[in-house]
């Protein structure tokens, strides 16, 4: 938390947000306005409460809500009284950062079929429970006695509850069984839709015949086992579809551009064109590929390179989309348009690798498309065998054949897939690792290979000081200078020298250094130009580094590196225990790389690759069989995480990574990586198992089917107690052992992640 | 079995408001922020809609 105030912009920076552009606002019909935007950063109830309390604290604002499950803030205000860029400002003097977003189409089609699958749970879930209260009564007035007229009743109450219940829960299973069906191909909801309707016309018949068994509560409890399966399937897809829109807000910022009259004005990143001038302040993101006009600053390019240490630019240096910038106001001059920055390329390859990934099928699929049209052959052969051999008339015949596609019902199977995976994913969230795509899982339990990125991956990503190098006396006055600037070089210093003293008179240039007095002596600190005497020999190319001067003494340097992560070289070693090949795969130098991959025990590495390079090892490791976990933070990894078999990018990653990656993990350590191993395989085999007992259920229940012994006592007990079972089979990976026994990982901390 | 007529439209009646309150609660939006929810319930100002223009308190 502390962390995140002090990394974040000073108040002066509110005031530098530029203008929302209109399309972003949206009026309704009272005269009040909504804007939304996605908020970076928040994680905790503690980020929801300041960042409510600074937007409902403006004047003009009526409403404004953070949404913590998808980082989302909704605003509702007044266009007179306050302007968006001022809840922007407000946003970010509390610590965050606050995008707009436009709310597409496709995100509230996505909302209505999570809510339509809810509403049909509940109502179908409302139908079971009363049909079932009669449906009970019945059952036990077949050995008391029940009168005729009464159980007649009953049926009639059950039927007039179920069929309504049915038409409308059913409509999901209905609509897809018919999609199917049109293009001539065969799914899990063809034969569902055919038993649940079969049955419920057969039980209508049967209710107005005054028959003695009808199947309503079986058919509306099948739909209501399903439809919780199907909501839990989708909640997770959800998430994994939320994180991708986020993406999109990521690059559908506004620039400030400057025209040719010297006027300021907002517009839409989508619009900018070659040549216009954009004016970039301190803390923003440069909105596109250009060329720095005016201004000296640092660059922040962790999200395009994946390097920690900050860029200097100047007039006439090439700047990215992306980038972030540090510590001085920028003039850039467009050279591509939104279409085709860097940025663009990069999302591009993202899809182009996601779309080659479309070829897994799942494993729930893969059994739908044995099992389907297995039942429908079985359930007409019963209806031929009975009345060619058996001797029943075409009615008895088709009640057996029915009670068979009734008791046959996937009702364990739709169960077993969703409910392991909603188990597991609750318990990698309590280690910290979030699941993004709901058949990552399975993926994740066919990994043979780990590839690692190195910035931000396998090391912390993050600029620590050099301590062997240093003497403590050039450290406390470096410091005093420090103190005063927002560069992470800068930060990094002060913050080993601890809390302390400012020197007078600071001033920033930006891109070269600082300078300030010390006791009244002159004090330099930034570049090896900058502070000028530095000897030609004494500069050591590897890492970045910062060189200070007290008056005319010999300069003093700071070397900076990147620590490894604490348990990086345990879980290599972790993993090569396990037979798993582990590779390295950085866009840094190979130098840095080289001492990196030794020092983590990583034999095979590579240096200095591009994003497409990266792509094209992955596709090499997948073309010799190898089904490969990709790790990685940066944005420059984000095409390979597509690309990977499956994919994991820390919490710390830019935004892309992050939406790119199958799992998402927090903390400071790269145990979740092995946790999430572990979980997915102990959960593959819970599936497995799962699938089992349905099919050792349908084995003992099948023949009594089909042998026509089938009364609706016996399919409502078969269909509930093969699903708890299974629902209980799947829990074990929360209470028992499964997935547990190298859970606490090579560091040996079984504490939350969190 | 008289009393059957009574109780099972009494029954269907509880069950049908457990369903309206279910579908109520799912259109207002409270199934929209689960993680949320648990959280907010230890904010120690007691609102559900956030407060119309209340000047900031100094944040922590």
């Amino acid at each position: 938390m502390a962390d995140i105030s002090a990394s974040g912009p000073t108040g002066t920076l509110g005031q530098d947000v530029p203008d929302i552009p209109d399309t972003y606002v949206r009026v309704l019909e009272d005269g009040g306005s909504v804007v939304n935007f996605v908020v970076d950063g928040v994680h905790c109830g503690g980020c929801v409460k300041r960042v409510e309390r600074a937007v409902n604290g403006l004047e003009g604002v009526s409403n404004g809500r953070l949404n913590l499950s998808t980082k989302r803030l909704t605003v509702v205000f007044e266009q007179a009284l306050v302007r968006p860029r001022e809840i922007v400002a407000a946003v970010v003097v509390a610590g965050y950062s606050a995008r707009p977003y436009d709310p597409k189409p496709l995100e509230t089609q996505q909302a209505r079929d999570e809510k339509e699958l809810i509403t049909c749970m509940g109502v179908a879930g409302f139908a079971a429970a009363n049909v079932m209260l009669l449906s009970v009564s019945v059952w036990a007035g077949h050995s008391g006695g029940m009168e005729a007229a009464t159980r007649d009743m009953f049926h009639w109450i059950s039927g007039l509850i179920a069929m309504p219940a049915i038409a409308y829960s059913g409509r999901p299973f209905f609509r897809s069984a018919v999609r199917a069906l049109r293009v001539g191909t065969m799914n899990m909801d063809v034969p569902i839709s055919l038993a649940v309707l079969l049955a419920t016309a057969m039980s209508l018949a049967e209710t107005i015949a005054g028959a003695k068994h009808v199947y309503f509560d079986a058919s509306i409890m099948l739909l209501f086992f399903l439809l919780i399966g199907r909501t839990l399937d989708m909640k997770m897809r959800g998430r994994a579809a939320l994180a991708a829109q986020n993406l999109l807000a990521l690059r559908a910022d506004a620039a400030t551009i400057i025209d040719a009259d010297g006027v300021a004005r907002a517009m839409p990143v989508d619009s900018l064109k070659p040549d216009m001038i954009v004016a970039v302040a301190t803390g923003q993101r440069i909105a596109a590929d250009g060329v720095v006009e005016d201004g000296h600053s640092d660059l922040d390019t962790s999200l395009i390179t994946g390097e920690t240490a900050p860029v200097a630019v100047a007039p006439g240096d090439e700047v990215f989309a992306g980038t972030l910038n540090m510590s001085g106001p920028l003039r850039v001059r467009v050279t591509k348009g939104d279409e085709d920055t860097l940025l663009s390329e990069i999302v591009r390859l993202m899809e182009a690798a996601e779309q080659g990934r479309d070829t897994f099928v799942r494993i729930a699929d893969r059994a739908a498309r044995v099992y389907a049209p297995a039942v429908h052959i079985l359930a007409t052969a019963t209806f031929i065998g009975w009345m060619l051999l058996g001797g029943l008339a075409w009615d008895g015949s088709l009640k057996t054949a029915i009670a068979v596609l009734i008791i046959t019902c996937p009702c364990a199977l739709g169960l077993a897939v969703p409910v392991v995976h909603v188990v597991a994913s609750g318990r990698l969230l309590s280690r910290g690792v979030l699941l993004k795509s709901s058949d990552a899982l399975e993926r994740l339990a066919e990994v043979d290979t780990l590839v690692f990125d190195k910035t931000g991956t396998l090391t912390h990503g993050r600029l620590e000081l050099d301590r062997s190098t240093v003497d403590e006396a050039a450290l406390d006055k470096a410091a005093m200078l420090a103190r005063a600037s927002t560069h992470p070089l800068s930060r990094a210093l002060a913050q080993t020298a601890g809390p302390g003293a400012t020197a007078d008179d600071v001033s920033e240039h930006p891109g070269q250094g600082l300078m300030g007095t010390i006791d009244g002596v002159f004090a330099r600190l930034g570049s090896a130009d900058f502070v000028g005497g530095v000897d030609g020999a004494a500069a050591d190319a590897t890492g970045p580094e910062i060189w200070f001067r007290l008056g005319d003494a010999a300069p003093v340097r700071f070397g900076f590196s990147d620590g490894l992560r604490d348990d990086a070289a345990a879980i290599v070693e972790w993993a090569k225990a396990r037979d798993m090949a582990v590779v390295l795969l950085s866009g840094d130098r190979a130098a840095t790389v080289d001492a990196v991959a030794r020092e983590a025990g990583i034999d095979d590495f590579a240096g200095g690759l591009l994003p497409q390079d990266k792509i094209a090892r992955l596709e090499t490791l997948a073309a010799d069989g190898a089904k490969v976990l990709m790790v990685g933070d940066g944005l420059n990894d984000a095409p390979a995480l597509a690309a990977a078999h499956v994919s994991m990018s820390p919490a710390s990653g830019a935004d892309v990574s992050q939406a790119a990656a199958d799992l998402v993990f927090q903390g400071q350590e790269l145990a979740p990586v092995t946790v999430a191993l572990d979980v997915a395989q102990g959960s593959q085999r819970l599936v497995l198992e799962n699938f089992g007992l349905s099919l050792a259920y349908n084995a003992i229940a099948v023949p009594i089917a089909v042998a026509g012994y089938v009364t609706p006592l016996i399919a409502a007990i078969a269909m509930s107690s093969s699903s708890i079972l299974v629902t209980a089979n799947a829990l074990r990976l929360r209470f028992g052992r499964m997935g547990l026994p190298d859970t606490r990982g090579p560091s040996g901390n079984d504490e939350e992640m969190r | 079995m008289d009393v059957l007529a009574m109780l099972i439209p009494a029954a269907l009646f509880l069950g049908l408001l457990g369903l309206a309150a279910f579908l109520w609660a799912l259109k207002s939006g409270q199934f929209d922020d689960l993680d949320g929810a648990a959280e907010r319930i230890l904010f120690d100002d007691d609102d559900d809609v956030p407060p119309v223009a209340t000047p900031p308190r100094n944040a922590p």
